[in-house]
């Protein structure tokens, strides 16, 4: 349909979902209002229960982990669709950058650049590993930490040119932390069941309040999460980089 | 401050949605999505909240300093806020493989190839 | 005074979220949206919720402005 009639179209749909949108956001309790029975008993119960300081983790890795399975999963689905929608296509090929005047090559990055990038690398992948082992004490987890851990691998991308990436670029180490991280969480997910107890239980000894090893299960369900999320994103990133520097379209 | 917290989120979306529909490049499009998107991940958040709350992390307190917020909802946005980039980097890969094909970025001008 | 700071934040994002809409031109969208993804985060914060305002920090400064600018890369370089 023309552009004016979609417009059309679009203004009454709006409306009538902003009518929509307004009486149901009327009818739900008022902002800031008492909490529902679920959460003020997952608050009280789960540092006794779990032994973790952080509710936010023992809600995502324990009571609702089979939830975090499945998020896990459409990650994995999404950076699988990306890595065969960026393929070569028919008529295009990899062809690594090359200075096309003879005798002379690429120039290598800016030293300044190359050093801040190296920093902020190291930095982030502290940080990151940090986030990871405190995320049961304090915000944070295999989430958020995966895609700091990612990030110091941008940095790098970022600091240099392509062919030093190239050299260093692992792929098939990110491609195998991508799929161990997801069939890790399964594989401790199936010793909730080989101990007896259902899938995903927490069978692995509690340990102490406050102590970075506790919780049983979810310190490491974190670092199997962290692992699949920075292999994740990491592949992402380098697939879109490929796009830009290296496929070429064969000229007809 | 309901009227406030609540109207937002129905503006963000409405206005990411409007952002989709009256778009004349696929990536100025793709990012409007993830706007409506975000809408959503504050709604779990609002309703989770609680006045005079505090975050459910209960390390050490000396005093009791009273109830603390949802923790269910802070559980469920987390995942999302990742999981969506991940979406949206998906669907900047189509618009990347559409351009090769067509040649454009206008979603009008884009018709069934092929024939 | 936690409401005030609130109220500051879903303003800011209201703002925002429009601006992103209305930048047609998608480079300058990307630095917009990183502004509207720290508003979010700010917002995240004042809710009292740490885990997902550090998730929206991570993604919305890192992750989506990477891809968005990688992808007008590749486009901008096809057109030429």
């Amino acid at each position: 349909m023309s552009r004016r009639a979609r417009l059309a179209f679009f203004a009454v749909a709006a409306a009538g979902l902003a009518v929509t949108l307004g009486v149901g956001l009327a009818g739900l309790p008022s902002f800031g209002s008492q909490l529902t029975a679920y959460a003020r008993m997952l608050n009280e119960l789960a540092s006794p229960q779990r032994h973790v300081t952080d509710v936010v983790s023992a809600i995502t890795f324990d009571y609702r982990g089979i939830d975090t399975l499945f998020e896990e999963f459409i990650l994995l689905a999404a950076v699988a669709g990306i890595s065969v929608l960026l393929r070569p296509l028919s008529d295009e090929s990899r062809q690594l950058p090359e200075d096309k005047a003879p005798n002379r090559k690429i120039p290598p990055p800016s030293p300044a650049v190359w050093l801040l990038a190296v920093l902020l690398s190291s930095l982030l992948t502290l940080i990151g590993l940090e986030t990871i082992t405190h995320g049961v004490l304090t915000p944070g987890g295999g989430f958020q930490a995966g895609v700091i851990l990612a990030s110091a691998i941008y940095v790098i991308y970022l600091g240099t040119n392509y062919a030093t990436v190239e050299r260093f670029q692992p792929d098939p180490l990110l491609e195998a932390s991508d799929g161990v991280g997801a069939f890790g969480y399964v594989v401790i997910g199936l010793l909730g069941l080989l101990a007896g107890d259902v899938f995903l239980s927490n069978v692995v000894g509690l340990g102490v309040t406050g102590n970075l090893i506790a919780g049983g299960t979810i310190p490491l369900l974190n670092l199997v999460v962290g692992v699949e999320v920075a292999g994740g994103f990491a592949i992402l990133a380098s697939e879109f980089l490929d796009q830009t520097a290296v496929i070429r379209t064969e000229r007809r | 401050m309901s009227v406030l917290a609540y109207g937002v989120v129905a503006w963000l979306f409405l206005v990411g949605i409007y952002g989709v529909v009256t778009s004349r490049n696929l990536i100025h499009m793709v990012v409007c999505l993830s706007v409506a998107q975000s809408a959503t991940d504050v709604l779990l958040l609002e309703i989770g909240y609680r006045t005079g709350g505090h975050a459910p992390v209960f390390v050490s307190l000396p005093t009791h300093p009273g109830p603390a917020v949802d923790a269910v909802m802070q559980a469920l946005a987390l995942t999302d806020v990742v999981v969506g980039a991940a979406v949206t980097a998906l669907l900047l890969a189509l618009v990347v493989q559409v351009h090769k094909r067509a040649g454009t970025l206008d979603p009008d001008a884009l018709r069934a190839t092929r024939d | 005074m936690s409401e005030a700071v609130i109220a500051v934040a879903l303003v800011w994002v209201a703002a925002s979220g429009t601006a992103v809409v209305l930048t047609r031109d998608p480079l300058r969208q990307a630095f917009v949206a990183g502004f509207f993804g720290l508003g979010l985060a700010f917002l995240y914060l004042s809710m009292q919720a740490g885990d997902v305002a550090l998730s929206q920090i991570v993604v919305g400064a890192i992750a989506l402005p990477l891809i968005v600018l990688l992808s007008l890369a590749k486009v901008r370089k096809g057109r030429e």
